[in-house]
């Protein structure tokens, strides 16, 4: 019996000797290695958004191994559900740096949760790629060196929206957004914004809805009585949907009231809407039925093709997320920490919605979105009139920034 | 002198009067009998002078104290101690623990927040359960005992607090006739030995002729005899009250005559 | 003018669906005396089922009210199934082991719900024939809003005819206002509450079904209501029909206007209302006053036995080990057991007061929300610094049960319990809503130890120190007068009374001591994970206490122990899992069935019965 263990033994260490030294050889020691991204998503509490985006992380993952990986390695996602709780996705966070040993943190969706987490990644000094949170925070006022963001910021999409808004004759306008971080933050921007180029604007009523838990007959009620020539909306999926059924219903959808509405463009939260999606918002969105680049094109073909669904604004996101650390991974040269927080600053990557930089300044990716408006065709919601508004044009000024980043 | 001495006590609950200008005292060292059939307002009286309620009229004196809107708490901490007509012990705990808790209560300790609850007091617990025969028992817990024996249980954590009155609502209810008479026997030698007087109600008549010193009868709120044993077996209109009940009464007065010759 | 006249409907068009939900709870609480936390997923079920059927039934009047109506019979079924397979087998268990259970039932439909319909919201056709709307004195009301009105209406004449009308309903007013006497009266029971149960459920799922034309269709309905629909009932007065109208008129109507003039404070507004009603008349607005001891929902094995010595060398040996463990075990492992020792101590807390004291709470997140608020407001704008900050927040968690328990301890049992929540509440409305100090739904992030004690293991010594001593002071108080005076109270309030003892004034100060003790756990917490944010003090972490001690055995010492270490390591290792609330309730379900004195409690009985058995 000592015998026969003493022989395994035996057999398993030549083995295991003659792989390295056959590795070695070969020079490719790491190539059953893999690059392990810790990604920490709402995936059942925002479904909407959130599918669609692993669906497009997924598909990106499975080519850039298929083409031989990075740096020889191949990607790994190890991805986990925050159940939308805060304290749940910090706890992720650890189990996936201390457990898990990934490389590097990615993820999340709510904004609040974003902020958790890039505070966990301050504190522990691992780093994070905020993919889809949008709160200004993250990389402003909370900015600190290991945290880089993918998605244009509530900011930057306010701020378009809100040119455009200064173009319509409204001037007394009201607003209804979720009192969360995301919200406010829209909110301030979209005030801040506005107030520049329309100094004769006067916001009339303000309505403050916990997220998903909107009141939305007396909240249209509420707006009605404020008699406002335009509204801005920075309400999301269920609210969004619920909100628009009132104020059709209650006669808010007028003609001669202005709408605005962040987000509401994007499929996974226009198309549930179906026909009866409000028509001729202002909107930011993802209008990807007449997108005609065509490395984009290929894009939507590919997934179209793959998942038997057309892409959403959470696709764009996931795969351009893995096209970013693919990018990044090979700058740096390896996953040392030091060498893939410098390797970010500033790095520039060419991706399917043209090149993108992650600004060494605030460490906010240039990725723009769409804006437009919202039209039905053919029973259809979608996007017309729409332009793809470049991130680079709408940043206040560096100065500001470096201000608000001061606590770094 | 009298322990307790009630005066002109009346209550009536919506419109019903259940105890009408009820006036008594209770001796020092005596043991008073209330007696009369159901619903002749004893519980009310009772629960009169021990402060569960508040009577619309008159006075229940306890030395210098006026009982009369004080809480059962307060009225106790005076020097009044209560067995229930359903037992009514701390489950949980063992026999011996059920007195300490008196003890502690007694002493003001409920609130301390260190020592160990069950070495305080321990040989003055121990001394009250011999006095009523349960110290063989001390370390059993209240849920499993026999129903007498937490009759006694509740005898010993009565004393804890070294009462001058004793108020006992039905002392025998539910036990059987021979431990009733050993029940009330036991208690009339403590209460002798210290010197405690006690008012209590009962319904079993032997228990009652047995041990009263005085008997008071009420009927329907009202009191309308007063005496000896001897003077209240004979009253007429006590047995007429009785009568109305059933004849056991008669029976068992004369039964005890009977005996007495 | 007009414009207050249509938001009064507005209010009024949420009052009746949430009566619906509302009456069904307080028929199924009033008959069984069951606090049902399934029944907010029993209306998130007919709204999934509802738009199934509304979407696949040809398109008209016929399919769309068919599938309603049939939507509700379901429902009605699954609240059946739920009672005869779970319920009905643990009536005889300590009653708040049916609450425990039907949270588990609440985790499963979660996860079936999940499995069946997909995780996206699902957005239902409007109701044919009631999709516009009309105008009244200028404004738009939307028809079906009037529509919902008049079904409110018709489902409460109704329910009202039927309680007072058929023999049936007599029988259920009756078991609603005495328990007892229907035992007496030798009604079939089981029949009863399984009918009462069909009828609640067929409720919940009417209300469910009635949503799809207003709102998608979503995971999250499910907790939504049913905090709202415990606020109605207990307004409302439980096992009242009536009652629990007007009270969803109330508490509609308050939203609908408090929009208007406080919108950002509209959930504070409701649990405040709730305190009032419930401090004015803590039985409700219709409801009747019950006399029950809060010691019979506790009874079962005691605690009366000190630890032995036995017992005390395998606790040290226990510490020894956790003292020794960060040189063997990953990081990660250190956070989930410094996570157990948190709740450990707040599920002491919570034994403290419920096992040794019969006084439950539902709200016992508050003080631990205090606690972790506390430390995380003085940490960050009072500048304290983590030590300074964990030292006081026991002392606003402390603040917080002087104030609540003042009201809670003037009343008992579910009352209790209820008042209990009814306060949790409020400070979580406080949390989620005052948004500029709480940082609202988003919390303070930036809660993190002091440098020398940021590193994992350090922080591992400081909470297994801090609870380790916590725990044992609540033991050792356990077995002093203090602790022996509120068993004495938990066992015999009358007794307890007549030996001169103020029951009210020592069950506020264990209500406080309590609260001390959750609110440093609550402190510790907030150092765990950098953050402090709403959840801290939401219903579920009230929930997840009462399992705790629960399901570890509410008799036994370590019985919250083991709950929370079992309920901590679980969870983490059902993580990874696609559908772990469901493995996760159905376990619980298990626990609560096979069982009832909890995890040591039923282990400890088999010893006995094994030595017992050796024995003889």
């Amino acid at each position: 019996m000592t015998k026969s263990r003493l022989g395994r033994v035996g057999s398993r260490l030549a083995i295991a000797t003659s792989a390295l030294v056959l590795a070695a050889t070969m020079g490719v020691a790491q190539a059953a290695d893999p690059i392990r991204i810790g990604e920490i998503n709402s995936y059942t509490a925002l479904a909407d958004f959130t599918q669609p985006y692993k669906k497009g992380w997924e598909m990106a993952v499975e080519e850039v191994n298929a083409a031989g990986g990075v740096l020889g390695r191949p990607l790994e996602v190890i991805h986990r559900d925050d159940g939308g709780k805060p304290a749940n996705a910090v706890k992720i966070a650890e189990e996936l740096t201390s457990r898990e040993n990934v490389d590097l943190l990615a993820g999340t969706y709510f904004s609040h949760i974003g902020v958790a987490v890039t505070n966990y990644s301050q504190q522990r000094e691992k780093l994070f790629i905020a993919t889809e949170p949008m709160s200004d925070d993250i990389v402003w006022k909370q900015g600190h060196r290991y945290t880089f963001r993918l998605r244009p910021s509530t900011y930057l999409q306010s701020a378009m929206l809100a040119r455009e808004a200064a173009k319509q004759p409204a001037k007394r306008w009201a607003i209804v957004a979720p009192n969360y971080k995301f919200g406010q933050d829209a909110v301030a921007a979209f005030k801040k914004v506005l107030k520049e180029e329309r100094p004769d604007v006067e916001f009339v009523e303000e309505q403050w809805p916990a997220l998903f838990k909107i009141d939305p007959g007396a909240t249209v009620q509420a707006m009605l009585q404020a008699e406002p020539e335009g509204i801005y909306s920075a309400l999301f999926s269920r609210d969004l949907t619920a909100f628009v059924r009132e104020a059709e219903l209650r006669g808010l959808l007028r003609d001669d009231i202005t709408f605005v509405g962040l987000l509401t463009g994007e499929p996974e939260y226009l198309e549930p809407m179906g026909d009866e999606a409000p028509e001729n918002w202002i909107v930011t969105g993802y209008p990807y039925y007449g997108i005609d680049n065509p490395e984009h094109k290929r894009f939507i073909d590919d997934y179209q093709k793959k998942y038997n669904e057309a892409p959403r604004m959470g696709s764009l996101v996931g795969y351009v997320f893995i096209q970013a650390i693919k990018a990044m991974i090979e700058e740096a040269g390896s996953t040392d920490q030091e060498a893939m927080i410098q390797a970010m600053k500033d790095l520039t990557f060419p991706s399917i919605v043209g090149p993108i930089t992650f600004r060494g300044l605030d460490h906010q990716s240039t990725m723009g979105t769409w804006v437009g408006r919202t039209a039905v065709i053919d029973g259809m919601p979608q996007m017309v009139d729409w332009y793809y508004a470049e991130a680079e044009a709408y940043f206040p000024p560096d100065e500001e920034i470096k201000k608000l980043r001061s606590g770094e | 002198m009298a322990v307790l001495s009630v005066s002109g006590l009346s209550k009536s609950f919506g419109g019903v009067h259940a105890l009408s200008d009820v006036s008594f005292d209770v001796e020092a060292g005596e043991l008073l009998a209330m007696i009369g059939p159901n619903g002749a307002g004893k519980s009310t009286c009772f629960n009169c002078i021990n402060g569960q309620l508040k009577p619309d009229l008159g006075s229940v004196r306890f030395g210098e104290h006026d009982l009369v809107g004080r809480s059962p708490r307060q009225i106790w901490r005076l020097g009044v101690g209560r067995t229930f007509q359903i037992t009514a012990t701390f489950g949980s705990m063992t026999v011996a623990e059920n007195v300490q808790m008196a003890l502690i209560s007694h002493h003001r300790r409920s609130r301390a927040l260190w020592p160990l609850a069950s070495s305080l007091y321990m040989e003055r617990a121990h001394e009250l359960l011999s006095a009523v025969g349960m110290q063989d028992q001390a370390e059993r817990r209240c849920n499993v005992l026999a129903y007498g024996d937490l009759k006694q249980v509740e005898l010993a954590v009565a004393m804890a607090h070294e009462p001058r009155l004793l108020l006992m609502d039905e002392p025998t209810a539910g036990m059987a006739p021979t431990e009733r008479i050993e029940l009330m026997e036991l208690t009339a030698g403590i209460v002798r030995e210290r010197g405690i007087s006690v008012l209590f109600t009962e319904h079993d008549m032997d228990v009652v002729f047995a041990n009263a010193t005085r008997i008071i009868v009420l009927n329907r709120g009202r009191m309308v005899a007063e005496g000896s044993p001897a003077d209240v077996r004979n009253d007429s209109m006590v047995q007429e009250i009785y009568l109305g009940a059933g004849s056991t009464f008669r029976a068992q007065a004369s039964a005890l005559e009977a005996a007495d010759a | 003018m007009s414009f207050y006249f249509a938001q009064f409907l507005t209010g009024l068009a949420s009052a009746s669906s949430l009566f619906l939900v509302a009456s069904g709870l307080s028929i199924i609480f009033g008959v069984t005396r069951i606090v049902n936390f399934a029944h907010g997923s029993f209306y998130m079920l007919g709204a999934f089922i509802a738009y199934s059927l509304v979407t696949a039934l040809p398109h008209g009047p016929l399919g769309f009210w068919g599938g309603v109506i049939i939507s509700a019979l379901v429902v009605g079924v699954i609240g059946v199934v739920m009672e005869i397979l779970v319920l009905r087998r643990i009536y005889q268990s300590p009653e708040l082991f049916q609450l425990v259970a039907t949270f588990g039932v609440v985790l499963l439909i979660k996860d079936v719900a999940l499995w069946v319909w997909g995780p996206e919201d699902k957005l239902g056709p409007r109701a044919p024939g009631f999709d516009g709307a009309v105008d009244i004195f200028g404004s738009k009301v939307p028809e079906y809003d009037l529509v919902v009105i008049v079904l409110g209406l018709v489902v409460l004449a109704a329910l009202w005819l039927l309680f007072n009308r058929t023999r049936w309903g007599a029988l259920v007013r009756a078991a609603t206002e005495d328990r007892e006497m229907l035992g007496a009266l030798g009604i079939n029971q089981a029949l009863l509450f399984t009918s009462v149960f069909f009828l609640g459920s067929v409720l919940a799922g009417l209300g469910g079904a009635l949503q799809i034309p207003r709102a998608s269709v979503s995971h999250h309905m499910d907790l939504a209501i049913i905090a709202t629909a415990f606020v109605v009932v207990v307004v409302g007065g439980m096992g009242s029909i009536v009652g629990a109208f007007l009270a969803s008129v109330i508490i509609s109507e308050l939203n609908a206007f408090g929009i208007l003039v406080f919108p950002e404070i509209t959930l504070v507004l409701m649990f405040l209302v709730m305190v009032v009603v419930l401090v004015i008349r803590p039985w409700g607005i219709l409801g009747k006053p019950e006399g029950e001891a809060a010691g019979e929902v506790l009874e079962g094995e005691t605690l009366s036995i000190m630890p032995g010595r036995r017992m005390r060398l395998a606790l040290l040996g226990a510490f020894a080990l956790l003292l020794v463990l960060p040189s063997v075990v990953e990081p990660f492992y250190l956070l989930l057991l410094s996570e157990v020792f948190v709740f450990a101590l707040f599920a002491a807390s919570l034994h403290f007061i419920m096992g040794n004291g019969g006084m439950v709470s539902f709200g016992h997140a508050a003080y631990f929300g205090l606690g972790a608020y506390g430390a995380a407001m003085l940490l960050i704008y009072g500048d304290t610094g983590m030590e300074l900050a964990i030292a006081l927040a026991p002392l606003a968690a402390g603040l917080g049960a002087l104030i609540f328990g003042y009201f809670c301890v003037r009343l008992s049992g579910v009352y209790m319990a209820m008042l209990s929540l009814a306060f949790a509440q409020i400070v979580w409305s406080v949390a989620f809503q005052s948004t500029e100090l709480t940082g609202g739904e988003d919390g303070l992030v930036g809660v993190w130890p002091s440098p020398w004690a940021s590193d994992r293991i350090v922080y591992y010594y400081l909470t297994l120190v801090l609870c380790a001593g916590g725990i044992l002071a609540l033991w050792r108080m356990l077995y002093a007068p203090f602790g022996y005076t509120l068993r004495a109270g938990r066992d015999s309030p009358l007794r307890v009374e007549a030996i001169g003892v103020n029951l009210r004034q020592h069950r506020w100060f264990a209500f406080v001591i309590a609260g001390l003790f959750a609110g440093l756990a609550g402190g510790l917490y907030g150092f765990l994970h950098g953050i402090v944010e709403p959840q801290a003090v939401d219903i579920p972490r009230s929930i997840d206490a009462l399992m705790m001690v629960l399901i570890g055995g509410v008799q036994t010492l370590i019985g919250p122990l083991a709950g929370a270490f079992a309920f901590v390591f679980l969870e983490n290792r059902l993580l990874a899992f696609e559908f772990w609330r469901a493995i996760f309730g159905l376990i619980i379900i298990g626990i609560c069935v096979a069982m009832p004195l909890g995890i040591v409690g039923s282990l400890h009985r088999l010893a006995l019965r094994a030595a017992a058995a050796r024995a003889s």
